[in-house]
């Protein structure tokens, strides 16, 4: 099986879906001779044409607009929004019309649309270039939200998400961009709503999202030299939840830590623990704890920026906090 | 340009439908039997009308809020119109969207809308979608002189003349937004002074007018059709009632409207049709009397109708 870097898992779900469908077009900010200022659309414009890779001026609100009134009109955009934190300045199109309009209007419309958006800290980007804003897509009726951690998810998750007849907004963690792995060349899809147990455990379950499920994975295999057995699940789509899967495996280790990299309030987390505390509360042997970012803005100044980050030694201990209740 | 009889006396009486449409919809209102916000056009007529009469069925419109008159002058049928503002599950949007939010997908209607300036960016996608599948189908966007200072709106002509997009801006210049008169809310006298800046033919035309309108829109519909890019027109024309119903309207003098309704846009095309011998005073009161027993049934049809059962209230959220 071919071995590729998440973005360009993200650019052969492009080319696979541009090359099946005519009607599928790539628009937004140096999405095209460029390539993507993340390289995920590189190559693009060279095999599709300008018709279909479109270069934009900066003009978040008429990318996304003009995406939401191609779409009722038969298209299928994919459109980019170089950073999630450009979505002040256009979240009406997405909101208000995208995510809207099919239940406003009785049912009849249909806005098959992908909004992808490069999200999360790391780099030294600092406060306007580094949130986490999911849970604000989380909270929309109308849009599903998707957030893969790795390049085989990110792949079948893109191809499905293409293919979905609703408004998508496809979160990737800048960090995870060069991530390697194992991803099939051919056509696949993964189902939206369905989550991952990305490590099979019986002690407690981590429910992590994007570059946090790698934090998760690698405190897991810690904590299991120390005779502690770590679930890590990975719920992909954050809207619609899997919860099926989430709870399926509450009901088994009794114990559940989040993490994520948005801030803790009102952050994703908040759903999932509601979540299991109203479904699942008789099961539970722990409070539901959530390691995520405090509320504060991103610093740039790398510790600071550090200690924002949700790390493998604040999971490890709140594992182990859980296992101590 | 060449309008013929019958598109004339089309024109007249579509034009006569959205006024009394707009009438029976203020005293429902006044009755207390209509919910929510309506904003009535009353008054406007002759922007829709002589625009849409360039339309085809397969050319797309973006609406407002005040977006009645759009829809009727697109072919909207106004019993479902009327069950719609009404609530009732009959309405075009199954009672889900109320009067701002009618859209029926089979007229190109791609709605009415709540939020100002939401249409511009809208109905330049629109135009994408008719550019790219080859098409001569044509968007033609709606906006007043509120949503012509919203960024939304200079982004969507930026963007229509980079990507030389057949749609057509049609600027509906009541003067006011709310109650913000355009002297102190526009750096410009017209909104068609703005065209230059995106590069696109702009011109003004007596919005009350319809037979200026509809040369003047049928002009740039051609243009868009033609793959020549877009176009910008302002209509300049006044509203006879308050931006809602229910609104004081105190930021306005009597003297003023008084002004504006001399020139009505109807009375104004109907003198004109009968000294052109193109309608009898017989016929106009014809017209008119069929609208008057159309809207009578568009208002039995509502309120026979029933309301959507809480039921359905998740329904139509996603497309499966």
């Amino acid at each position: 099986m071919p071995t590729m870097t998440f973005a360009q898992a993200l650019n052969d779900a492009h080319k696979l879906e541009m090359q099946r469908d005519p009607n599928i077009y790539v628009a937004g900010e140096d999405v095209g001779t460029y390539g993507g200022i993340f390289g995920v659309t590189a190559g693009l414009l060279d095999q599709f044409g300008p018709k279909r890779v479109r270069d934009t001026p900066i003009t978040e609100s008429a990318i996304i607009g003009s995406a939401v009134g191609a779409a009722s009109c038969g298209l299928r955009p994919v459109v980019e929004l170089m950073f999630v934190d450009f979505i002040g300045v256009s979240m009406d199109q997405l909101f208000n019309q995208a995510a809207k309009m099919k239940y406003m209007f009785g049912g009849k419309a249909r806005i098959p649309m992908v909004l992808r958006a490069s999200c999360g800290a790391g780099i030294g980007a600092a406060a306007q270039h580094s949130q986490s804003l999911e849970a604000w897509f989380m909270h929309v009726p109308g849009l599903k939200v998707v957030m893969p951690s790795t390049p085989y998810d990110a792949k079948g998750l893109l191809i499905s998400a293409i293919r979905d007849d609703n408004p998508v907004v496809f979160l990737e963690h800048k960090i995870l961009y060069a991530l390697e792995g194992e991803v099939p060349g051919g056509d696949y899809s993964i189902p939206l709503g369905k989550a991952d147990i990305k490590r099979e455990g019986k002690d407690v379950t981590v429910i992590a999202t994007a570059q946090a499920v790698h934090t998760a994975l690698s405190a897991a295999a810690k904590l299991a030299a120390e005779g502690i057995s770590v679930e890590v699940l990975d719920p992909r789509t954050l809207n619609p939840l899997d919860e099926e899967t989430i709870l399926g495996s509450v009901r088994k280790t009794h114990r559940v830590v989040i993490v994520h990299e948005a801030v803790k309030f009102s952050g994703p987390g908040a759903e999932i623990a509601a979540l299991v505390a109203e479904k699942a509360f008789d099961r539970l042997d722990a409070p539901i704890l959530r390691i995520a970012a405090p509320f504060v803005p991103v610093p740039f100044s790398p510790p600071l920026e550090k200690a924002f980050i949700p790390s493998e030694e604040k999971v490890i201990q709140a594992v182990k906090t859980v296992m101590e209740s | 340009m060449d309008i013929s009889k019958e598109k004339m006396v089309d024109m007249y009486t579509i034009m006569n439908k959205i006024r009394m449409f707009e009438i029976r919809v203020s005293e429902l209102f006044a009755a207390g039997k209509i919910p929510g916000f309506v904003h009535l056009y009353a008054g406007e007529e002759a922007v829709a009308t002589g625009v849409c009469a360039n339309l085809r069925d397969s050319d797309y419109i973006t609406s407002t809020h005040r977006g009645h008159g759009h829809l009727i002058a697109k072919g909207g049928d106004i019993k479902f119109m009327m069950a719609e503002v009404l609530g009732k599950k009959t309405g075009y949007c199954k009672g889900k969207g109320g009067s701002m939010h009618i859209a029926d997908r089979d007229l190109g209607i791609l709605g009415a809308n709540g939020i100002v300036g939401a249409g511009p960016p809208l109905a330049t996608g629109a135009a994408l979608a008719c550019q790219y599948l080859g098409t001569d189908s044509v968007a033609v966007c709606f906006f007043g002189d509120g949503a012509s200072n919203q960024g939304t709106t200079h982004e969507a002509m930026n963007l229509a003349t980079c990507w030389k997009l057949p749609v057509v801006f049609i600027a509906e210049n009541n003067m006011y937004g709310i109650s913000s008169c355009t002297i102190n809310s526009m750096c410009v006298p017209n909104i068609a002074d703005r065209a230059g800046a995106y590069d696109m033919p702009g011109i003004v035309v007596d919005g009350n007018d319809v037979m200026a309108v509809c040369e003047a829109a049928g002009e740039a519909i051609k243009r868009a059709r033609q793959g020549q890019g877009p176009s910008l027109i302002e209509c300049k024309t006044y509203r006879h009632r308050g931006h809602f119903e229910g609104d004081p309207c105190v930021y306005r003098r009597k003297e003023e409207l008084e002004e504006w309704k001399e020139k009505d846009p109807i009375p104004r095309f109907e003198k004109k049709l009968v000294d052109l011998g193109i309608l009898s005073p017989a016929k106009a009161e014809e017209v008119k009397t069929s609208i008057q027993n159309q809207i009578a049934d568009a208002e039995r049809f509502g309120e026979q109708s029933p309301y959507p059962d809480p039921s359905e209230l998740t329904f139509d959220l996603y497309t499966e």
